[in-house]
């Protein structure tokens, strides 16, 4: 594949901690940079701060144009004014997790010396291994240097639904209401196994040299662009599949080198998955991937509770809605029943709604009126009963 | 929202038999509504008794309307999902009208009276003379305004007379505390004290049961 264009890195908003933070592997960070978006306006009493998680390949621009793609906001169709998350309403901070490659620390920063200085060079794989706890630690701090107490909201989907439940165990003073969307409380072997497939297909090109490619200048685009392409399969069901492509065929471009091409046609799908990969490598970077998929295939709440996940919630206030799609396959509706039946266990306030849809997995990301109806009436049951005033 | 307002004004011809429900429950109580359809119990034991009041709902339909609502409903199935919830977990577990459709009544009714200090039970009655009627003079499978779908699409696949649900709470040992009998239109039937006359006129029971 070849080098995509570079693109200028922008200025990310950001807050720099030097207190440290000592990751569950056991190293600390002497110094780490929460990249963060915030929309709205908080209120007086600091009440009406919702804290949107993003997913594997998101990142902070939720809910504006991306300044490297120019696309619009990951969710703008659920964060924004007048939509279910109302940024006229709330305060939203969307943070880029630890061991991104959006601003925050992660394998792109400057390594840290021993002596405490900064080396010129980013880490690459020597960034340490972080966990989906060290992500939502990280935000905790930005959350704190905010001056915000208690968030009235958490919500994300898929990676995002992992932290959501990692603030609910962690922090639950800190959470009025928790949304864990098309999540799961770990990873299952299946997960695990695609996302292996995905590193793989990273270190198996040429250009990665090792994790230290910025050496040569060029990125493992041909391998991030295959991981990319097999986990985008993960993320769509095989109806919207048939539905968008069936076996539709297209022109294969002019220049392809590959053999294999029948009378110069190519399955339109076959396209459409290159497309997205080779978007992806234009805007992700190859060791936050590893880091990312690593921190999401450690990830068993209930691990850290004696293998109890009913532990992890005890005595929790916390008010839950967990939604699930029937076509996901990736994040299946019974991963999120099993995450409902263990907080009814712990006596909390539990919502959950599966949604019927073919869009499998991403149709969290979808347009699914149902799914933001309930969303926006989920938010705004929480509200009265949290004092924030009745919705008009 | 405006579409989902009317919900707001649906406690005031809310299914009679949740108004008679509604009267048995203490308020500031926890409560759990078992087949809380669209969360009109659940809503109604919040705004006007300060319940903290949740719903389980085997239609998906229901369930995302209840939370689109802004209601604490989940899916669930009466049958299988009681059995995760912890002891005394509530003060009122709630089944209305759907005791006769579950698979097995009395695992539901054992299950019900694990996680709550107190049962309410409200269910149509098979011995209303009306059915009986059909019976003895068609010798067909009664079909009426409250039995209103053939035998072999029915979701009553457990119907009950009033005095059967006395016998069932006498064998497993639960107390009555109050019950009642009533027409459709939700009006307390005359015949408390006189069981037989109850069974043969109250179009449908209602019970607050305790364990013993």
């Amino acid at each position: 594949m070849d080098q995509p264009a570079t693109c200028a890195d922008p200025a990310h908003s950001h807050v720099t901690f030097d207190d440290g933070i000592v990751l569950e592997c056991g190293n600390t960070l002497r110094r780490h940079t929460v990249a963060f978006r915030t929309y709205g306006t908080l209120n007086a009493d600091r009440s009406n701060a919702v804290l949107v998680c993003h997913a594997l390949t998101g990142d902070q621009y939720v809910a504006e144009e991306h300044p490297i793609t120019g696309k619009p906001g990951w969710w703008d169709n659920v964060v924004g004014p007048g939509c279910p998350v109302d940024t006229e309403r709330f305060f939203v901070i969307c943070p880029n997790v630890l061991g991104g490659c959006m601003g925050s620390t992660g394998p792109l920063s400057n390594r840290e010396l021993p002596d405490g200085t900064e080396s010129d060079e980013p880490w690459g794989t020597e960034f340490p291994p972080v966990t989906i706890r060290d992500m939502v630690r990280a935000q905790k701090r930005l959350i704190e240097h905010l001056g915000i107490e208690r968030l009235f909201a958490v919500l994300g989907g898929s990676m995002g639904g992992m932290q959501v439940l990692q603030w609910a165990a962690s922090y639950p003073d800190a959470v009025f209401a928790a949304l864990p969307i098309a999540t799961a409380a770990y990873h299952t072997a299946q997960n695990i196994a695609f996302h292996e497939v995905g590193r793989q297909a990273i270190f198996a090109d040429p250009d990665w040299l090792n994790g230290q490619y910025w050496r040569t200048g060029r990125i493992p685009a041909r391998g991030l662009a295959v991981a990319r392409m097999c986990a985008h399969i993960t993320y769509l069901s095989e109806e919207a599949l048939t539905r968008k492509f069936g076996r539709r065929l297209q022109n294969a471009p002019k220049d392809s080198t590959e053999a294999i091409n029948l009378f110069g046609e190519m399955f339109e799908v076959e396209s459409y998955l290159r497309h997205q990969g080779s978007t992806f490598v234009q805007r992700f970077d190859a060791n936050s991937y590893l880091t990312i998929t690593r921190a999401m295939d450690y990830f068993d709440l209930a691990a850290d509770c004696g293998g109890d996940l009913t532990a992890a919630f005890k005595g929790t206030q916390t008010r839950f809605l967990l939604a699930s799609f029937t076509s996901d396959w990736l994040f299946p509706t019974t991963q999120s029943r099993s995450v409902a039946r263990a907080l009814n266990r712990a006596g909390a306030n539990v919502s959950f709604v599966e949604f019927p849809t073919d869009k499998g997995h991403d149709a969290f990301l979808l347009e699914e009126p149902d799914f933001h109806r309930t969303l926006a009436g989920f938010l705004r049951g929480c509200a009265a009963h949290a004092g924030l005033g009745v919705f008009s | 929202m405006s579409t989902l307002d009317p919900v707001r004004f649906l406690a005031k011809n809310m299914r009679v038999d949740l108004a008679l429900i509604a009267g048995m429950i203490a308020p500031g109580t926890r409560v759990l509504d078992i087949g809380c359809g669209d969360g009109t119990l659940i809503d109604h034991l919040f705004k006007t008794k300060n319940c903290d009041a949740r719903g389980i709902e085997i239609d998906m339909g229901e369930v995302t309307h209840a939370v689109a609502y802004g209601l604490p409903v989940m899916h669930g199935d009466a049958d299988t999902d009681l059995a995760y919830y912890p002891d005394n977990a509530f003060d009122y577990v709630v089944l209305s009208r759907a005791l006769q459709a579950v698979e097995r009544p009395r695992e539901v009714l054992q299950q019900m009276l694990r996680i709550g200090t107190r049962a309410v039970v409200s269910f149509p009655n098979f011995g209303h003379w009306l059915v009986r009627w059909q019976l003895l003079s068609t010798g067909r499978m009664p079909v009426n305004a409250t039995w209103d779908r053939p035998w072999h699409e029915t979701p009553n696949i457990h119907p009950c007379t009033i005095r059967d649900f006395f016998v069932l709470c006498e064998e497993e040992g639960y107390v009555v505390e109050r019950w009642l009998a009533a027409d459709d239109a939700g009006r307390r039937g005359p015949w408390r004290r006189f069981l037989r006359l109850a069974n043969l006129f109250g179009e449908q029971g209602v019970f607050l049961l305790r364990r013993r």
